[in-house]
């Protein structure tokens, strides 16, 4: 812990920005309000009680309290530490076989990781026990449910060759970091992103042996299996011998390129750590860095994009997708009112924080409506989850896309246009265009 | 806090209105000073209604009761030294009516200040005060302190802008004064009372703002000067030439570190001081003929450079810049006191030089930033509190700036209030006869002593 962190002088200047704070409007809510909670507990003013750890769960971990803090106090990293001071305290049995019991076994991984998806394995409502939540609502897990998308048959991570060719003469060689909720849930983008980036001349490596990123561990306090977790994906990434670690999922990215510092003081390790961090990607930062060939294709639609927390402010990355959106021919963007304020998701929010979780969306849905947008992009798993959550809580009639998503559309759109071209020429048939939804 | 009483307040509040957890008392001991104490229980109502019998139930009970907005104020006002309810309005937060025809706002006193500025602003209108904590505190907590801010220089301060409030009295009585009239000489201005009270005659629960036309056009330049006594003498020429630029900041060189090191603007690390200013309004080639006057002044009075905001962005992250101005401080030591002392507009190059040379005599920095144009200057003791003959200098330093300014003809306070914090000095700023007066305006208006007890006036 960064013992400076502890020295906020509760200028208040942080409330302003607080997703929590915002919808509860009570300073325990607050990140001025973690950080004295943090300060008094550690210096033995307040018991280390439960109601006090609970303060550091409730936080959302969007980060915009410490992109805002003058002095450089970083009450979203105090949040999470005090989370791990829990641990140590009273560690519970739980959570090592949520995020780490099964990494020797990373098949099985697929649905350890992912909070949501443990209700495949344990069962929605043990997992809701062991998260400490008695009265869960019967509607709280229907709106749980119908996040989900629709599961591939099986993950993508089982279903993707190793390496991918591409296309033409290769030009980069890049490992690619496939999430968990990304090969389980959003399989149809990440096979976009593999498309994507062979098209512009990468050979793309997927090792397959790959577990969780480490994030749900951290976040609950373990940072200990997050590097057990770190160690393990390095090793592949450097088997890979690739240039670049790509990856499609904003909080894995965030996570990957914090390994350094996770594992700074394992002084094996530090150094490779460090190397492996400094070379991670998120997709669209590294499509933007390379002579990224301009789509053909077009796609007729009104889009508009939202900041996963962990890609702007935990990455600085926000320009990128906005230009990568904006070089699609056709493709009208507008700009999201308070486009990089949480969305609500967070992780496992939903399911621990119902209610301001869903308040904190229901901000988002309301800026999302008045874009009249029909497509809102969002390089996140856990934004896409909530972002469909709330379209269709609100009625809205907009579809919730990785940005790459659309990118893809447009090249393929385009091989699209030139085989109808050809086909009309050849018999005048009438081809009917492949429906894109 | 008894539990009998929780339970009648719950009562009124609803469950989640009442906070009483000791993690809940905990952060509610605090403001955006260092100074600390516990209330009994946190109430957050959500009507004038509940705000009644809450303070009914209280005076009852002989309970103190410490109104409080966001917290964010700078004198340990909304401190409850002894204990009792901290009464907090961030929840009735509803803007309640924006009347278009009579450029009139109806607010809730929890609502924040930014939210009201853009909320207005989608329509064409203005309102104009504009505190650095314009993002973090109330309209409530602006008027109990009569906020001001870079703006006040040409459109006045927060009770320039109170055209009528609802406040709930010590006794539960709902009192509503004003309406939206700009005239109205019947009776007391009981509206100016409250403005300024600090909590202590009532609780504002409504309030009624007068709103402008929005001025089309701004520009934002910043002055770039190697010395930091031509910056201030350069504040009065301008004024007297006859430009009245909305915005005239003064900040030195520790200031523009701090800042730089916090928002990686590209500020100039070399030189001793800048300015910032702005000016403003609905006809754009007047806008630019003023900042082309304030420019010249300032490269005849020794400026090394008149930076203007090429967009709307870099204006914007001027001003945003500006505001994180004071908690940046705290990167250059452990504690900080900001001062808050104003003096007449003609006073402000010898308050400069005279606070430089306190800080030169006792050996501790004081960094000078502030509203120059207003004369609203905050010298900044940096120290580390631990070492206890740092803090005996910064309360002597202290004494010597409030000093300083009753000298020259100004107050200890332009804009932050007494709280706790300038109690010891309010005697010699106001002498008997006032103080006295005042002390009796209390008594009739809160005779059980239970709103905000012990603020304000020394014993
Ligand atoms: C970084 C920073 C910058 C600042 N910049 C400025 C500035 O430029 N100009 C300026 O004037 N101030 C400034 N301040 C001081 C502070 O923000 C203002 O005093 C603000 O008006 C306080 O509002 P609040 O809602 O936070 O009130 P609080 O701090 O909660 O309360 C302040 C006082 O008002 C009383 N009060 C609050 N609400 C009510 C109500 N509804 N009815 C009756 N009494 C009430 C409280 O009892 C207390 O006495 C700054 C503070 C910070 C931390
Ligand atoms: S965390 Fe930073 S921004 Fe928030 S109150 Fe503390 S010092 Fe101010
Ligand atoms: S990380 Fe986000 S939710 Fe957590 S305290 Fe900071 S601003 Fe609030």
């Amino acid at each position: 812990m960064r013992l400076d962190d502890l020295n906020c002088i509760r200028c208040g200047l942080c409330l302003a920005v607080c997703p929590t704070y915002r919808e509860i409007l009570s300073e325990t809510a607050s990140p001025r309000g973690r950080a004295a909670l943090a300060r008094k507990g550690l210096e033995g003013e307040l018991e280390l009680s439960p109601n006090l750890f609970e303060q550091m769960y409730a936080c959302f971990d969007c980060l915009a309290c410490n992109d805002i803090c003058p002095v450089g106090i970083r009450p979203a990293d105090l949040a999470v530490e005090m989370r791990a001071v829990q641990e140590q305290l009273r560690p519970a049995a739980w959570k090592k076989t949520l995020f780490g019991g099964l990494i020797p076994k990373p098949r099985r991984m697929e649905f350890a990781t992912l909070p949501l998806r443990l209700y495949e394995k344990l069962g929605l409502r043990r997992l809701v026990y062991a998260l400490g939540l008695r009265n869960l609502l019967p509607r709280q897990l229907r709106d749980m449910e119908s996040m989900l998308p629709h599961l591939p048959q099986r993950p993508l991570r089982q279903a993707l060759p190793e390496i991918t060719e591409a296309n033409g003469k290769t030009r980069y060689r890049v490992g690619f970091f496939l999430g968990c909720a990304q090969s389980l849930l959003f399989a149809e983008e990440s096979a976009a992103t593999l498309r994507v980036l062979a098209r512009n001349g990468c050979t793309v490596v997927t090792p397959k042996a790959t577990v969780c990123c480490g994030m749900p561990a951290l976040g609950y306090g373990r940072s200990d299996l997050a590097q057990e977790q770190a160690r393990h994906n390095i090793e592949l990434f450097e088997r890979a011998q690739v240039e670049v670690n790509v990856t499609d999922c904003a909080t894995c990215g965030s996570t990957l390129k914090d390994y350094g510092h996770l594992l700074a003081d394992d002084n094996k390790w530090a150094a490779r750590a460090a190397a492996f961090s400094s070379r991670v990607r998120d997709v669209s930062e590294f499509l933007m860095s390379i002579p990224l060939e301009k789509p053909q294709g077009r796609v007729e639609a009104r889009v508009t994009y939202h900041d996963p927390c962990h890609l702007r402010r935990g990455q600085g990355v926000w320009q990128q997708p906005r230009a990568l959106l904006q070089m699609i021919d056709g493709l009208e963007f507008v700009e999201l009112p308070e486009a990089d304020w949480c969305c609500g998701s967070a992780g496992s929010q939903l399911i621990t924080h119902y209610e301001t979780s869903l308040k904190v969306l229901k901000r988002k849905t309301d800026n999302l409506a008045s874009t009249q947008a029909d497509y809102i992009a969002s390089g996140c798993p856990g934004c896409q989850m909530q972002l469909n959550l709330g379209v269709r809580r609100q009625g809205l009639d907009v579809q919730v896309v990785h940005p790459i998503a659309l990118l893809d559309r447009a090249y393929r759109q385009e091989s699209e246009v030139s085989r109808l071209r050809r086909n009309q020429e050849i018999s005048h048939s009438t081809a009917k265009r492949k429906n894109d939804g | 806090m008894d539990k009998n009483i929780l339970a009648q307040l719950e009562k009124i509040t609803g469950k989640d209105g009442v906070l009483s957890t000791p993690e809940d008392l905990a952060v509610y001991s605090y403001d955006g000073t260092f100074a600390e104490h516990r209330p009994d229980a946190v109430v957050l109502p959500r009507t004038t209604g509940q705000v009644s019998q809450i303070v009914r139930l209280a005076a009852r009970e002989r309970i103190p009761v410490v109104t409080r907005g966001m917290g964010s104020g700078l004198a340990a006002a909304s401190v409850p030294f002894q204990g009792g309810i901290a009464l907090t309005m961030t929840r009735m937060n509803r803007i309640l009516e924006i009347d278009e025809a009579n450029a009139a706002a109806h607010v809730e006193a929890g609502v924040v200040t930014a939210d009201l500025q853009a909320a207005v602003e989608k329509l064409g209108l203005f309102y104009p005060p504009d505190p650095a904590s314009i993002r973090h505190s109330t309209i409530g907590g602006n008027i109990a302190c009569n906020a001001g801010g870079p703006r006040c220089l040409k459109y006045g301060v927060t009770g320039d802008y109170v055209l009528g409030l609802t406040v709930v009295l010590a006794d539960g009585r709902i009192l509503h004064t004003g309406g939206k009239c700009i005239k109205d000489v019947v009776g007391y201005d009981l509206k100016a009372l409250f403005t300024g009270s600090e909590g202590t005659l009532g609780v504002i629960t409504e309030a009624l703002l007068r709103l402008t036309a929005r001025p089309e056009f701004a520009r934002t330049a910043l002055v770039e000067f190697p010395s930091v006594e031509d910056a201030s003498q350069t504040v009065n020429t301008i004024l007297r030439a006859g430009v009245v630029p909305a915005a005239l900041e003064l900040m030195d060189e520790t200031a523009i570190a701090c800042i730089e090191a916090a928002m990686h603007l590209g500020l100039p690390l070399d030189v001793e001081a800048i300015l910032l200013i702005e000016t403003d309004g609905s006809d754009e080639a007047a806008v630019l003929r003023e900042m082309e006057a304030v420019a010249e002044i300032c490269r005849a009075r020794g400026a090394r450079q008149v930076k203007v905001a090429a967009d709307e962005t870099e204006r914007a992250s001027l001003w945003r810049a500006r505001r994180s101005l004071s908690p940046s401080l705290a990167r250059k030591a452990p504690n900080k006191l900001g001062e808050d002392i104003t003096v007449p507009r003609s006073a402000i190059a010898e308050t400069v030089r005279r606070l430089k040379a306190i800080s030169a005599k006792r050996g501790l920095p004081i960094v000078i930033y502030g509203h120059a144009g207003d004369g609203n200057l905050h010298p900044t003791l940096l120290f580390d509190k631990r070492d206890p003959g740092q803090w005996a200098k910064v309360e002597q330093m202290a004494a010597e700036e409030f000093a300083l300014a009753l000298e020259l003809g100004g107050t200890l306070s332009g804009e932050h209030g007494v709280g706790t914090l300038k109690r010891p000095y309010m005697a010699q700023a106001l002498g008997p006869v006032s103080i006295e007066i005042q002390k009796r305006i209390k008594a009739a208006l809160d005779p059980l002593n239970i709103l905000n007890p012990g603020k304000v006036f020394p014993d």
